[in-house]
């Protein structure tokens, strides 16, 4: 049995501790807005926060975990100025297409501006590049990204 | 049920209400249509009887619902169908709600680029249909006319100002007659086709509630994981079950009735995911075991020579060629690809002794239908597909072979089972877009201008297997006529030619922009090599090409104007240029590159001007021609599937590279023509001029062209570095 605080709300779960964070979250928690694309970190759709910072819950065994804070796309804090301007400028530009990958995305936006408040276009490559999207929606995120952290500034 | 006389065809002027009473429900029939490219070969069913697949349902409390058979997959039409219906009914778009109709009634596909060409007329007549009497009725209950009303937001309004909901005379409209000839608003009325509306589905999206195939819970379900033989036509050798069976959450292992694909069961996906590898299964892999890319190849390039169909011929252009000034031919080459949606395949199913229930992202909910209850034996009616949300279709999930493997394996266990494939399983056991050969050759005259051109692609015909009717009785596919014979070009003599070759070890598929992709990268690298032949500006010699064809002239100089094709480039710079029209729309593309290294293109800026008919969501449209482009550059700079002893080599994102962020254009400006001409198609086409733009680019900043696709390949590299 291992202990998780996921969303505010401690949970234990009956899983190995090498199961990774993922296959917790989707399949034993039921939060399924945590996507699956790859499962060796190469795209992206899984970004959860871990004490608030980008990481891929498709790697991480829940084992290593301990007491950090997990929060999901489910959890982002609307009043949080930073969530509401990423949400507000994904919704405003009509960043979406199919859509599966943008939990993974806003997820690693809200990241990226918390710590970088006004990025540039090559910091916003740099942090959003291991977020694929095979929609292709890059031109707006991008853009939705610099609308975002102007409205936060 | 009322029904009107047909005014197009047998099936798109078909409306009924089905039910009085309760409220209005204006059942109309969805229009089925065959994948078919080219407006010219639609096929429709006039045989078939009015079987309703699409409703607008008005409750007396007012609440309207669209249930739509349509799949939003990311292409917007979600947004863009229900803007049809509610521009004629007369109510705004916060006003209605969706359902996903069930199957019935039609062949339900979503594919082809064919959703706005097939709904413009249809979606709109029922609109107005439902409108006209739902004024009639308020009328009457006014003692007025029908023609002192208005209709706004869903309430009719009587000039004396006395005003009533669509609920609330709802019941009373389902009474009366539809409309023979419903009228239609002109385009100056418009007060939503045209006009950006925000997507329907963002919100939800954004959120990270959409539920996706994938996403589905059902109260006790099981997670499984699958693997297929790796080789086509192989089967089971053996497997460890105890080694399975003994991971902590596995509950069982299962074999399809071929033995071609094992499952391991488990509470959820990683217990499964162990399982699969402590099992280990190991295959008789069978003929195909033999298969590299080489035979794939090789025996397309075989298929140069020696006999094929001739679809299409005017003038003996083989004959023109001989007697031309010059002659000039050119070899192209295009890989298999995988479609490595965002959305791993997955289905799942729950299968009874009195029914099943399917959920899925499909692009074929009939096809899911159809084999679920092959499968299980029980009637079509006992059948449930519930549709989801599709994380990228991409034409993968006009395939339902995922959903026959999953009800083969649900029927052999009590509970709910979702499948879920490894990204690994994902790209190796994908449908592959085919690869292809193609020849081209031009005469030309004195000035290097075309007197005729003969063109011959060799590969498979993908509809063959996919709908064989559609196969021509002489053995052609007409997806194959996008960007070759249907082109903006009027060739003074041209020959089409196809030699069949079906890929040995992988089956294809349909793939984002089809023939279109295909026939381009082929055609504008050839028209701008003839151009670099003549001499001329690769602008100036398509003008020259198109001088009759008003839409392609102007798409062509709108691009250049906006592209600043005529001013000079940043040093390193180079720029590339092509023209289309496929799916029903015109465009015309171009792409300025750098390449800093032989194996780095840097894309600065993409200019589009594109000319799709009456535009119906203007950003929408922009926001597919963006990704449509990005998704055509990645697989003409990086995609290629290869084949070993059999077994497909690229395995995940580390070997199967898709374009990144830092990788896509710096700027994609995409200019619409005004246009009242019908809808084309949109979701495809920037996805066709991806390649050959970037290809035209490339070949201008190196001097040389590649024939051969993905641009970057080894092959390709291999070649530069010899130099």
């Amino acid at each position: 049995m291992l202990t998780l605080r996921v969303n505010g709300q401690t949970h234990t779960v009956d899983v190995e501790p090498d199961t990774p964070l993922l296959w917790v979250l989707r399949d034993v928690l039921g939060l399924n807005g945590t996507k699956f694309g790859c499962g060796i970190a190469q795209c992206g759709v899984c970004t959860v926060h871990l004490d608030n910072r980008p990481v891929r819950a498709c790697v991480l065994p829940v084992g290593e975990i301990g007491n950090r804070a997990v929060t999901t796309i489910e959890a982002l804090d609307e009043a949080d100025p930073v969530v509401h301007a990423v949400k507000k400028a994904w919704i405003d530009l009509d960043v979406v297409q199919c859509g599966y990958c943008q939990p993974g995305q806003i997820m690693a936006a809200v990241g990226l501006i918390r710590s970088t408040p006004n990025p540039s276009d090559e910091q916003i490559d740099s942090a959003m590049s291991g977020n694929m999207c095979r929609c292709g929606t890059y031109m707006r995120i991008r853009k939705a990204i610099h609308q975002a952290a102007g409205d936060v500034a | 049920m009322t029904q009107n006389a047909p005014n197009r065809g047998p099936h798109t002027g078909r409306r009924g209400l089905l039910l009085g009473g309760g409220g209005l429900l204006l059942a109309t029939l969805w229009p089925v249509k065959g994948l078919r490219a080219d407006a010219g070969m639609l096929v429709e069913d006039s045989t078939a009887p009015f079987a309703p697949n699409a409703y607008i349902r008005i409750t007396p409390d007012n609440r309207i619902t669209l249930i739509l058979p349509n799949i939003e997959m990311g292409q917007g039409i979600y947004t863009s169908s229900v803007m049809l219906i509610a521009e004629e009914l007369g109510v705004d778009l916060n006003q209605i709600e969706m359902e996903a109709a069930p199957p019935g009634g039609g062949a339900e596909i979503t594919g082809g680029s064919m959703s706005i060409m097939t709904e413009w007329k249809p979606l709109r007549e029922a609109g107005a249909a439902a409108r006209t009497v739902l004024v009639q009725a308020a009328a009457k209950r006014w003692n007025a006319k029908p023609e002192s009303c208005t209709v706004e937001s869903g309430t009719i309004r009587h000039l004396s100002g006395l005003r009533l909901t669509f609920g609330a005379v709802a019941s009373d409209a389902a009474k009366l007659p539809l409309p023979k000839e419903p009228q239609l608003k002109s385009a100056a009325q418009y007060r939503l086709i045209g006009k950006p509306q925000h997507r329907l589905d963002s919100v939800v999206k954004v959120e990270g509630r959409a539920v996706f195939g994938i996403d589905v819970q059902i109260p006790g379900q099981k997670i499984g994981t699958v693997a297929a033989s790796p080789v086509i036509g192989g089967t089971l050798k053996d497997f460890n079950r105890d080694a399975a069976m003994a991971v902590p959450g596995v509950v069982a292992v299962l074999v399809t009735d071929a033995k071609d694909a094992v499952c391991v069961v488990g509470d959820h996906y990683w217990a499964a995911h162990k399982g699969l590898m402590a099992l280990h299964p190991e295959w008789n892999e069978g003929e195909n075991a033999k298969v590299t890319t080489q035979t794939v190849y090789d025996q397309l390039h075989d298929g140069l020579k020696g006999p094929a169909i001739v679809p299409t011929s005017k003038g003996d252009a083989p004959a023109i060629i001989a007697k031309s000034h010059a002659h000039y031919s050119a070899v192209y080459q295009q890989p298999l690809l995988a479609h490595s949606t965002m959305e791993p395949i997955n289905c799942t199913a729950h299968v009874r002794p009195d029914g099943c229930d399917v959920w899925t992202g499909t692009q074929v909910a009939d096809r899911a239908r159809d084999t679920a209850a092959e499968i299980t034996g029980l009637p079509k009616e006992k059948i449930a597909v519930h549709s989801q949300y599709i994380g990228g279709g991409f034409g993968r999930r006009l395939e339902h072979e995922y959903i026959t493997q999953c009800v083969q394996f649900a029927k052999q266990v009590p509970y709910p089972l979702k499948i879920v494939w490894s990204r690994e399983e994902d790209i190796t056991r994908d449908r592959y877009r085919p690869a292809y050969v193609d020849e081209v050759t031009a005469g030309l005259d004195e000035k290097g201008h075309v007197t005729a051109m003969t063109h011959r692609v060799v590969g498979p015909a993908v509809v063959a297997r996919w709908d064989p009717p559609e196969l021509t009785k002489e053995g052609y596919d007409e997806d194959l006529s996008v960007g070759t014979l249907i082109t903006p070009y009027n060739y003074p003599a041209y020959r089409l030619e196809f030699a069949r070759r079906e890929a040995p070890g992988v089956i294809t598929a349909w793939w984002r922009g089809v023939g279109g992709t295909r026939g381009l990268f082929v055609v504008e690298g050839f028209i701008d090599e003839l151009a670099g032949r003549a001499g001329v500006d690769p602008v100036a010699y398509r003008r020259e090409m198109v001088k009759d064809n008003p839409r392609a002239l102007a798409v062509l100089d709108r691009v250049a104007k906006e592209a600043g094709w005529n001013t000079p480039l940043p040093q390193g710079r180079a720029r590339g240029v092509a023209l289309q029209f496929a799916f029903g729309s015109y465009m015309a593309t171009v792409a300025e590159i750098e390449m800093p290294e032989n194996n780095v293109v840097i894309i600065h800026r993409v200019t589009a001007a594109v000319d799709c008919g009456q535009v119906v969501n203007p950003d929408q449209v922009i926001s597919q021609i963006e990704g449509g482009l990005i998704f055509g550059f990645s697989a003409a700079l990086y995609s290629e599937i290869t084949l070993k002893d059999g077994w497909v080599e690229q395995k995940n994102f580390n070997t199967w590279r898709v374009m990144r962020m830092n990788e896509a254009p710096r700027r994609i400006d995409v200019h619409l023509m005004e246009s009242s001409e019908d809808p084309g198609g949109i979701g495809e086409v920037g996805t066709a001029a991806a390649a050959p733009a970037l290809a035209n680019a490339m070949a201008a900043a190196q001097g040389h062209r590649y024939r051969t696709l993905p641009l970057l390949s080894p092959r390709n590299l291999e070649k530069e570095a010899a130099k």
